[in-house]
């Protein structure tokens, strides 16, 4: 459980950093929270030569309302999200789902831009802002881009995020009056969910159902040509292929996301 | 006032709070300084040939002094169990065969931790991988061998009944049988292992080890080395739980005193996390088919336990275990016949040893399974089932079929007890209601008795009390605590006789320099052990203090009284302190205590579980418990010690297995995938007070370490099972995981369940 060496440089600004990762490329990893990464290090499943520590620059932690959005900085922490008026008006679910992020530790820790770079498929985050319709803003020596999240992962672990970004801020549209609701399922109060399922003004996110975290587009489809909540939920694994592991079966896993997306809906439609 | 049964607060709290314990690898010993750190290397594989160990490069690492392989270790193979064939022998650094994932295959000496771990990387160690045999079935058909030579994969052929009889169940109207699972499970202590070594220049080594015994560790190391043992010095710093599994010590230990040696360093090691969840002796590990039979006025005439037991790839002291499974297998109940039977078995697992009860939870999930399943195939309520098998109070002392003696019982009180509190016929009626509208989140009742057997088989235990001439007092041990708080427990009872306050008496264990003999903490039986011995020893010590007195004194011993630490003559004023005493002469007494018999505590659980239909997932709401340990020194420790149980009962029954893969790649080594619970998972516990005190020693108490977890296992899985008892499911294996549960229900629901039942 010790990590093979590694070489650290903490930067000042998010142009040091920038510049470190466009020096180092591949070999440097960026280390926000460190609550995924430091974890593979440990186990030795990754061995970055260099760490470039951001989890110091504030110019990274802020949530903003702009215009239509609210913009959340990459290096804001879950305990931050979690207890943000700004996001408690303006993207409820956003904030009660960083609620569910593992236990406080990792809350006072783990950074949303972390979550989503981590790009886990089990990941709470990734589906939250992929139901509510969010952005990812990447900045590199080249420039900025804003990605929209339905565009930014690729599989297990993988994005469209080259190896010299940074991402630097998540944008979501603002949904204040919309219904939503996250219901997640897990065998222990901090675990990851077996499977989660996101909802917010109709759109769909779920957890741990596929190699990225998905929408359900069946069910929102169904709902949009005015289906009832039980028979667009029946929708929701449509098209999934989730994964296989000790605590839930691909059929079990494909189970569970009807009957959360059920759920969820109700509570979404105040019920 | 009697300072027996209050609640005393435990001493060894404020520096755990403040500072924090000193565990075996926070030590700074100066006997350590300039200790090596050992790493070992573990096999990846469960079962391989070994065709070439190249350590040339580790060799040449940054810090590596010494790479240790099998070629290098001069110990012979050894058996850790007796009763097994020679070939099931284990060598200390595997040399031509991997039996199991986690296997030391060779060790590292640095100068610092970190660079064990990457010089271990460097041993390059070539397998050819062998058949792999995991499940207790595969084992039992003797295909692939883990021991050619032994000729078998039957570690025992078979403790007790070799053949069955063919008419145990004739004359029932009712037989009912099924194959069921008591899973393996993780000890998983806080602390994971540790050792380290120093031998000096006289010859002999300092051992700081994490063990629940340091004498019976000496004995064994010493044994291994092959040394004398007086040449052996174990100390045991602050244990951060134990389980059972550490009892005595690991192979490991004898590495670590061997490789001290070797490279004539001081050595430490201290495992990681991943390293414990393979490395650590495991739990349970039983398949147990169960029958039983009787009559449909509910009374249970016979009754047949088979066990297959798994031994792991090493057979070690869960090989023993099986014997307190027969033994306990009637339980609480008194049933005409009962007919055992325990073979057990290697596998390219983790060896096996003993877990928060060691044997009797085993036996008391079966039997309450089996009544369960009675009770379900004659529609007689689950208590009522229970209360017509149980022997009366006037039926004590009570020898059950399996040979063993309970001492004191009131088993259909204590289930009557729980009933009442937990509101038993509102729960049916509110069960009954949900059942009736179809509800999503169904009620599931959980009842269970349990008997269980503490300090058995080793019930002798010395205590050394000396009063001092500054007016402390010392307490020496020979049990070792590791959480079960000793330290306040002990002290209570010397107080008691002394009239010493408890602030002033320290009790000291786990240095075999200061305490040759000792058996150590496990099995529950310390406080009628090792407790009892310090209150001998402390009576004694009272009753030396007034023979002492009455010469100075010039009265009469019949007139004297001890109290307050003074020794006074009865109705005056006159009297001399105990510290006074001690100035003049040395005032210590070492006494021996031997309760010769083990004591039967017992109890019922009663648990209550909300199940969501459509998800598979139970939660506990409610756990109502009697655990009946007999008198209760201090309340605090022993609810102490019943949360702690009852919080690894449900645990086993919810959400704890070991799983491995068909290749024997174990699955669940980090807690991320291994399900230790939280707080969040439990409910608030309500802990109900009754105390049948035992004859077989002078202050009443039987033991309490293990009984919440042998009584709470069964009374959640019934809990699970009877929530879902009405869609015709009659039972689901521990742990009922969301995933099992839903199975279960998804099978009812397609006609496949079966119910295992049988009109004979
Ligand atoms: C015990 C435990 C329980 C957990 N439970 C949950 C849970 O229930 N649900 C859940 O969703 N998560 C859970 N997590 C993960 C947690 O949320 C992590 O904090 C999060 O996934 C990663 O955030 P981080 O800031 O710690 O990222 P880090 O670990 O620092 O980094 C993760 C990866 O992202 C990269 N990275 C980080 N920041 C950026 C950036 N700004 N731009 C580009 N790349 C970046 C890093 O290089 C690295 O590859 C748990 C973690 C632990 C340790």
């Amino acid at each position: 459980m010790i990590p093979v060496g590694f070489a650290y440089e903490r930067p000042s600004s998010v142009d040091g950093a920038l510049a470190l990762l466009a020096e180092h490329g591949e070999e440097a990893s960026v280390m926000a929270g460190g609550h995924s990464l430091l974890p593979v290090m440990k186990l030795r499943l990754a061995a970055p030569e260099l760490i470039i520590d951001i989890s110091k620059l504030s110019e990274l932690s802020y949530v903003k309302v702009d215009g239509d959005e609210v913009a959340i900085g990459s290096g804001t922490k879950h305990r931050t999200v979690e207890a943000s008026e700004v996001l408690a008006a303006e993207a409820p679910l956003l904030a009660a789902v960083a609620r569910t992020v593992g236990d406080p530790q990792v809350r006072h820790r783990g950074t949303i831009g972390g979550s989503l770079a981590h790009a886990d498929p089990a990941s709470d985050l990734p589906a939250a802002v992929l139901a509510l319709g969010g952005t990812v803003v990447l900045r590199s020596p080249r420039g900025t881009r804003s990605v929209p999240i339905t565009e930014f992962y690729t599989g297990v672990f993988s994005s469209v995020k080259e190896p010299d970004e940074l991402i630097v801020e998540i944008r979501v549209p603002r949904t204040g009056g919309a219904g939503w609701a996250y219901e997640k399922f897990t065998r222990r109060a901090n675990d990851w969910a077996v499977v989660g399922v996101a909802v917010v003004d109709g759109r769909v996110g779920l957890v741990n159902m596929g190699q990225t975290p998905l929408r359900a587009t069946a069910t929102e489809e169904a709902l949009a040509a005015g289906a009832s909540i039980a028979d667009a939920a029946a929708l929701a694994d449509q098209g999934t292929e989730p994964p296989e592991d000790l605590a839930g079966t691909r059929e079990y896993r494909r189970h569970l996301a009807r009957v959360l997306t059920k759920r969820a809906l109700t509570t979404a439609a105040g019920g | 006032m009697s300072i027996m049964g209050t609640r005393v607060r435990r001493v060894e709290d404020p520096v755990f709070l403040t500072r924090g314990a000193t565990y075996t690898d926070d030590l700074t010993d100066e006997r350590l300084s300039g200790a090596l750190h050992l790493t070992f290397v573990r096999s990846p594989m469960a079962h391989a040939r070994i065709t070439s160990v190249d350590a040339t490069a580790a060799r040449e690492a940054p810090g590596v002094v010494a790479v240790i392989t099998a070629e290098e270790m001069d110990l012979e193979p050894t058996k850790h169990f007796p009763a097994v064939p020679d070939a099931m022998a284990r060598p200390w650094l595997a040399k031509d065969v991997v039996r199991f994932v986690g296997e030391p295959v060779a060790a590292v000496l640095t100068e610092q931790a970190y660079q064990g771990e990457d010089a271990a990387e460097l041993v390059e160690v070539d397998y050819d991988p062998l058949p792999v045999v995991t499940t207790l079935k595969q084992a039992a058909t003797d295909e692939t061998l883990l021991f050619p030579e032994a000729g078998t994969n039957f570690a025992v052929p078979s403790f007790g009944n070799d053949d069955f009889s063919d008419d145990l169940f004739e004359g029932c109207e009712v037989v009912v049988t099924r194959e069921i699972v008591n899973q393996r499970v993780a000890a998983a202590p806080l602390e994971t292992r540790g050792a380290a070594a120093a031998w000096g220049e006289d010859g002999r080594v300092t051992l700081f080890l994490s063990t629940q015994n340091a004498q019976q560790s000496k004995g064994e190391v010493a044994g291994w080395l092959g040394v004398d043992p007086a040449q052996v010095h174990v100390i045991t710093p602050d244990v951060g739980g134990g389980f059972g599994a550490k009892i005595g010590a690991d192979p490991e230990f004898a590495l670590v005193a061997w490789a001290a040696r070797h490279v004539k360093r001081p050595v430490r090691w201290n495992e990681s996390r991943s390293e414990n969840m393979t490395g650590m002796l495991q739990g349970r590990a039983q398949l147990q088919t169960i029958t039983i039979g009787g009559n449909r006025d509910g009374k249970v005439l016979a009754y047949r336990l088979d066990v297959l037991a798994d031994a792991g790839a090493y057979p070690r002291i869960g090989t023993a275990l099986p014997t307190f499974t027969r033994m306990m297998a009637g339980g609480v109940y008194d049933i005409p016949k009962v007919e055992t039977r325990a073979r057990v078995l290697v596998t390219n697992t983790t060896s096996t040893g003993a877990y928060r009860g060691a044997g009797r939870p085993e036996a008391t999930a079966a039997i309450e399974r089996a009544f369960d399943l009675f009770a379900a195939e004659i529609g007689m309520d689950v208590a009522e089932v229970r209360k017509r098998n149980v022997p009366p109070p006037d039926a004590f002392p009570f020898t059950n079929k399996g040979g063993a003696q309970y001492d004191t019982g009131e088993y259909a009180k204590a289930i009557d007890t729980v009933l009442e509190a937990g509101g038993y016929q509102a729960l049916r009626a509110e069960q009954k209601a949900r059942r009736e509208r179809g509800d999503v989140m169904q009620l599931g009742i959980g009842l269970s008795c349990f008997v269980e057997i503490t300090a058995g088989g080793m019930a002798a235990e010395d205590a050394t009390v000396e009063v001092h001439a500054d007016g402390t007092v010392t307490v020496l041990t020979g049990t070792s605590p590791h959480g079960q708080g000793h330290a306040t427990a002990w002290a209570m009872l010397a107080s008691e006789k002394l009239g010493i306050p408890v602030e002033k008496i320290t009790v000291k264990h786990g240095d075999t320099d200061l305490i040759p003999k000792g058996v150590g903490t496990m099995g529950s039986r310390s406080l009628q052990s090792g407790g009892v011995a310090v209150y001998n020893a402390a009576g004694e010590l009272a009753d030396l203090a007034k023979q002492r007195a009455a010469e100075l004194l010039e009265a009469s011993v019949d007139d004297l009284e001890v109290a307050e630490g003074e020794v006074r003559v009865a109705g005056t004023g006159t009297g001399i302190t105990l510290a006074q005493l001690a100035e003049k002469d040395q005032l210590r007494v070492e006494t021996h205590w031997d309760q010769q018999l083990p004591t039967f505590p017992f109890g019922a659980h009663l648990a209550v579980v909300e199940l969501d239909t459509e998800s598979g997932k139970a939660v506990v709401e409610k756990i109502i418990t009697i655990d009946d340990a007999g008198t209760i020194l201090n309340p605090l420790l022993a609810e102490g010690q019943r949360h702690g149980g009852i919080a690894q009962g449900i645990a086993q029954a919810l959400l704890e297995e070991v799983v491995y893969d068909a290749d024997g790649n174990p699955l669940t080594a980090t807690f991320a995938d291994y399900g230790i619970p939280s707080a969040a998972e439990l409910p608030s516990f309500t802990l109900l007070t009754m105390e049948t005190p035992t004859h077989l020693n002078p202050i009443g108490a039987k033991g309490i370490g293990e009984a919440g977890t042998i009584g709470a296992t069964p009374a959640v899985q019934s809990a699970v099972c009877d929530a879902v008892a009405h869609l015709g499911i009659r039972h689901i294996d521990m742990p009922a995981t969301p995933l099992r549960v839903w199975e279960a229900i998804n099978a009812a629901q397609n006609g496949t369940a079966t119910t295992n039942g049988s009109d004979a």
